[in-house]
């Protein structure tokens, strides 16, 4: 990969938080800024085109449904989707994964002797929809546990699934270790053994160029707050041959074609997965930014972001009592740095960062289990965005560089 | 760097090396505390005598700074008084959590406890803070019950 030719200084122009103040905002896997486009292709939206879309028969209700299917081709086309049905918008990638273990797993008649293999690494986004639809139908969860490197196998996967296993869940890069997973080599592995494999791409989306053909995966979530369209907007792709089959998760209005008191007749996909009002806003917003990163080139959003990782690691390495969770490899991070420092607690450490004016998580970041699974009950993490600054990951690596003075050790 | 930090020497002093944490062998009245926001848990220990007065107490268990260190200065404060003076103790320490501020006396009485008054101006580490007053004012007021102890939540209240 050649080096980034992302004009950074300009590219920052566009985001109005990153220009209000001299915050150092590192905490991007959680969510995203906004660049001023996507607020204007929502506020167009607003301002010339709303109304309820698909139900009116006037002009201003064809523009709204015009834009909400545009958003969906756009998003189809983005993520190599083999149509725009395929494509259901939801409010996240939680929304999407929650539909996917309900509407899948009652098609799939889930129940007693059915196991449900989630990787250990899950957001908890991937983990509860699957112990939910366990607890309900008597069917198993099991663990897929990754290794402390943070990496996952096709033998792992091997060894872990057994005849009963039916539905695989895994995030093709985790929220905490930042490592991406071969995705396409597991769902080989998935439909040889007759299983079906879900996979929470809302921390790769951003990160890397998206291909759900190559990838073979039956469905694929991810939320459009952390690709820098707003919040509210999420996506589910699903291949057709499950999504024509599934009962609808949520119901009521644009869910169906005939209803009578006894009798219903769903409507055909996408429309049955999205019951009520939609969010076109969000999809028009979605659209905008997908426009707007394949305008910077995905090769180059990739290629800022791994400069970026490359620079902060080296630089938190040197750090003594620092430790970075995960791989020792930059290419294994995709911007995402969770670390610990020996004897503080997290919450006091992305304190005293706040204090400096940087912002970064705490906590388990919606992966407890995982943390459990690595023996370290919490952990601070740093995430990148290319719109980052080697300046911003110097005032970091400074004010982290100094946390044990400050809590009272001698160094 | 930011030369204006929350992380003073005395906070940082009773976090490093608490008096306080400890086991208590002879306590007689014990309560968890859970902050599930943080994941911090504390054992509140206490030896009351027939008197009603706080001989010894201790905690135990694991959290951030502001967590340790406030615990730790509740126990300097309460150890040799009634438990209804370690009850008025505590909901000074609440109040003044909660509401910012308290008159020059009452921060008099709360000791090296009132320089964590600034907590109130940071919603994220409030938990933090009233983990262990709030664990110990559970206990005092009855409400965990000593014979079937149930952990005291941050997110009760």
């Amino acid at each position: 990969m050649g080096q980034s030719t992302i004009d950074v200084k300009a590219v920052r122009k566009e985001f109005p938080v990153l220009n209000q103040s001299d915050l150092a905002y590192l905490d991007n896997s959680a969510t995203v800024q906004k660049p001023q486009r996507v607020l204007d292709a929502v506020t167009h939206y607003y301002q010339t085109e709303n109304a309820n879309p698909f139900r009116g028969l006037y002009d201003l209700s064809v523009a709204a449904t015009d834009a909400y299917e545009n958003a969906r081709q756009k998003v189809a086309d983005f993520i190599h989707a083999p149509k725009k049905q395929d494509i259901i918008f939801t409010r996240n990638a939680s929304e999407s994964l929650n539909l996917v273990a309900y509407s899948m797993g009652r098609y799939l008649k889930i129940g007693k002797g059915d196991e449900i293999l989630v990787s250990i690494a899950e957001h908890h986004s991937n983990m509860l929809p699957w112990r939910m639809l366990a607890e309900q139908t008597g069917a198993t969860v099991r663990y897929l546990n990754c290794h402390k490197d943070g990496s996952l196998t096709v033998d792992d996967l091997k060894a872990a699934m057994t005849p009963n296993t039916r539905i695989v869940a895994v995030a093709e890069i985790s929220n905490v270790l930042g490592r991406a997973w071969p995705i396409a080599d597991f769902a080989k592995v998935c439909h040889e053994q007759g299983a079906v494999i879900v996979v929470d791409g809302a921390q790769s989306v951003p990160h890397t160029k998206i291909d759900v053909t190559a990838m073979d995966c039956d469905f694929f979530a991810f939320s459009g707050h952390k690709m820098y369209a707003p919040m509210g907007i999420g996506v589910l792709y699903g291949k057709s041959e499950w999504l024509n089959k599934m009962p609808p998760f949520m119901t009521g209005g644009e869910t169906i074609d005939i209803v009578t008191t006894d009798r219903i007749v769903w409507a055909e996909v996408p429309h049955r997965f999205e019951a009520g009002t939609v969010n076109v806003g969000g999809a028009v917003g979605l659209a905008e930014a997908i426009d707007f990163m394949e305008d910077l080139g995905l090769d180059q959003i990739e290629a800022r972001e791994l400069e970026l990782t490359t620079y902060a690691m080296e630089r938190l390495k040197a750090i003594p009592h620092v430790h970075i969770i995960g791989a020792d490899e930059p290419e294994n991070h995709h911007g995402i740095l969770a670390f610990s420092i020996d004897g503080v607690h997290p919450h006091d450490i992305t304190t005293i960062l706040s204090e400096n004016k940087i912002a970064v998580r705490a906590g388990h970041h919606c992966a407890e289990p995982l943390h459990h699974y690595l023996g370290v009950p919490s952990t601070t993490r740093a995430s990148l965005s290319f719109y980052n600054t080697r300046e911003e990951i110097d005032r970091l690596a400074d004010a982290v560089g100094q946390i044990r003075k400050e809590m009272g050790y001698d160094e | 760097m930011n030369n204006r930090t929350f992380y003073n020497e005395v906070l940082t002093e009773h976090n490093l090396h608490p008096a306080h944490k400890h086991e208590l062998e002879d306590a007689n009245m014990t309560c968890e505390g859970l902050n599930p926001s943080c994941g911090d848990d504390i054992w509140v220990h206490l030896d009351v005598d027939d008197n009603g007065i706080i001989q010894k107490g201790a905690f135990e268990g694991d959290g951030c700074a502001i967590s340790q260190a406030s615990a730790d200065m509740m126990f300097d404060l309460i150890i040799g008084k009634t438990k209804a003076e370690a009850l008025r103790l505590a909901d000074l320490f609440l109040k003044m959590i909660k509401e910012g501020h308290l008159s020059d006396e009452e921060m008099e009485e709360l000791e090296e406890a009132a320089s964590l008054q600034d907590i109130a101006h940071m919603p994220a580490r409030v938990k933090c803070a009233v983990l262990g007053w709030h664990t110990l004012k559970e206990m005092l007021t009855g409400e965990a019950d000593q014979a079937n102890p149930q952990p005291v939540s941050t997110e009760d209240k």
